[in-house]
């Protein structure tokens, strides 16, 4: 395959950028995109010029370091991340933009490269259990229905992406920011932070900058994990139950 | 608590969904009312002295109606200021736009902010058009509501005004109602479907009462 690349390029976070061009040639079908972007950067290398920079690392879709909007979509046209993403997804011809994620609390480090160290800061604020679970405990001890559990195992697939702050309109963290809340809220192991745990994380979601839900529901159809737009309205019914619950003390 | 609330993105959202939904709940029963009109001036002018004195003798006259314009009068105020604060927030939070756009989320929903602000003229109008007769065409008679409408409908810009309005609240409705749900934490998998129906029956709804009027006007069917 020969493709036309429309990469952004950045040299640092202050520098201003812009969009260039790149035309790369023998892409194979079965090539993940950024395996396409090595063949790239190798080209790039042997030419003098600066690689372009991208963020990934596991590359089997589990870690979420791998970004990237593609053509407009977040992690591209598939529902997968950018890693698992193969480029029989595109034709011979084609050209394609490539741009980070886009969002005031996600700032452009290099090219294709953003901080996501918002996300963290979100997850110290309460995305944590105080309990101490040790290793996996004897599943009698204490039981979990299995819809709650069900419930926490959909929500614990979120990888921290930020595919959904990327695709919202808003730059809302909503979606990440309930996954968390609907996993760790709806287990027994979760309950003694219930409610400081849902007003904590939503107060540094604001504070890091980032939107309001507008339900406009981009970022459950960008999300390579499934997260359903229903745990952002699970995550506001926490919100709410937990303040009346805190200001009724 | 109230703190809490308002200095919160999803408390100020809370603000919208419920000063949302009472609106709302005015509409309705203020679309059904203003279905009077095909009854006639006797019946539709009754109905409006009537909306004065409800609640008498424990309510003065008019009181009631207060009541209900104060309580509108704070909804639409809360509304439009978390709307604003919210809209800000939003706008902020994503200041660089991608180069490769996209046509996204549904038209109802993208209108929003734009239908919001079409209402929010809207209500300024229709407020100064037939309730004080500020901007009335065609000398406003108070206490004579069926004739105050007959005249605004008969000029070409109080029919514009109206249709274009009612259209955005029908929009507005349509994103709105089961936005609400989702923010005030009632909507589940389960009800998705349900609540889309019910916001969709809704918007058509008002968007075709309220209309009935004008069309009842320009057709001659009220004059
Ligand atoms: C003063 C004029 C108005 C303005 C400026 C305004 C603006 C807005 C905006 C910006 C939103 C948020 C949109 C979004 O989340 O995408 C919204 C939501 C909403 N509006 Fe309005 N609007 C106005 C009048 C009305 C009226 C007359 C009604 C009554 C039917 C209404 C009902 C709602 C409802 C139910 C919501 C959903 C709240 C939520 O998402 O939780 N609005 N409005
Ligand atoms: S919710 Fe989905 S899109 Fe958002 S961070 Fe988690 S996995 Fe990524
Ligand atoms: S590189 Fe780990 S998920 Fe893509």
């Amino acid at each position: 395959m020969k493709l036309t690349l429309r990469v952004w390029r950045q040299r640092a976070a202050d520098a201003d950028g812009a969009m260039s061009t790149y035309e790369v040639d023998g892409i194979s079908a079965d090539m993940s995109f950024l395996e396409m972007l090595d063949t790239l950067n190798e080209e790039l290398i042997l030419t003098g010029e600066d690689p372009v920079a991208f963020d990934h690392d596991c590359r089997e879709g589990i870690c979420g370091a791998c970004s990237l909007v593609i053509n407009g979509d977040a992690h591209g046209p598939e529902r997968t991340t950018t890693c698992q993403l193969h480029m029989r997804s595109f034709a011979d011809g084609d050209t394609i933009d490539v741009e980070p994620w886009r969002a005031a609390a996600f700032p452009v480090v290099k090219d294709l490269v953003v901080d996501r160290s918002a996300f963290d800061r979100i997850i110290q604020a309460g995305g944590y259990v105080t309990a101490p679970t040790g290793a996996a405990p004897e599943a009698h001890a204490t039981p979990v229905p299995k819809p709650d559990a069900d419930l926490a195992f959909e929500h614990a697939e979120c990888i921290g992406c930020g595919a959904c702050v990327a695709a919202c309109p808003n730059g809302a963290a909503m979606l990440f920011t309930s996954a968390k809340v609907n996993h760790l809220n709806v287990l027994p192991q979760g309950a003694p932070e219930r409610e400081t745990r849902v007003l904590d994380m939503v107060a540094q979601m604001d504070e890091e900058g980032f939107g309001g839900c507008t339900l406009a529901g981009e970022c459950a159809t960008a999300c390579p994990k499934g997260i359903p737009l229903v745990s952002i309205t699970g995550m506001n019914k926490e919100w709410l139950r937990a303040t009346r619950k805190v200001s009724g003390r | 608590m109230a703190r809490t609330v308002w200095d919160s993105s999803v408390g100020k959202k809370t603000v919208m969904a419920v000063s949302g939904l009472i609106m709302l709940l005015y509409l309705v029963v203020h679309m059904i009312g203003n279905l009077k009109i095909f009854f006639g001036p006797g019946e539709f002018n009754h109905y409006a002295h009537w909306l004065r004195t409800v609640g008498e003798p424990f309510m003065h006259y008019e009181w009631t109606l207060w009541l209900i314009r104060i309580v509108l009068v704070a909804a639409v105020v809360a509304h439009a200021i978390s709307a604003y604060q919210l809209s800000r927030r939003d706008i902020r939070a994503r200041p660089a736009k991608y180069v490769h756009r996209k046509a996204r989320a549904s038209y109802a929903t993208r209108t929003m902010r734009w239908g919001g602000i079409i209402l929010a003229l809207f209500i300024v109008w229709h407020i100064l058009d037939l309730t004080t007769g500020t901007v009335h065409a065609g000398g406003f008679q108070e206490g004579h509501p069926y004739q105050n409408i007959v005249d605004t409908f008969s000029t070409w810009y109080g029919n514009v005004i109206y249709v274009v309005a009612m259209l955005a609240l029908g929009l507005h409705i349509r994103h709105g109602f089961w936005s609400a749900a989702q923010t005030l934490g009632v909507g589940s998998r389960t009800r998705d479907r349900a609540l889309k129906t019910v916001a969709d029956i809704l918007a058509l709804l008002l968007t075709a009462g309220f209309l009935a009027v004008p069309v009842g006007v320009m057709t001659g069917v009220v004059n």
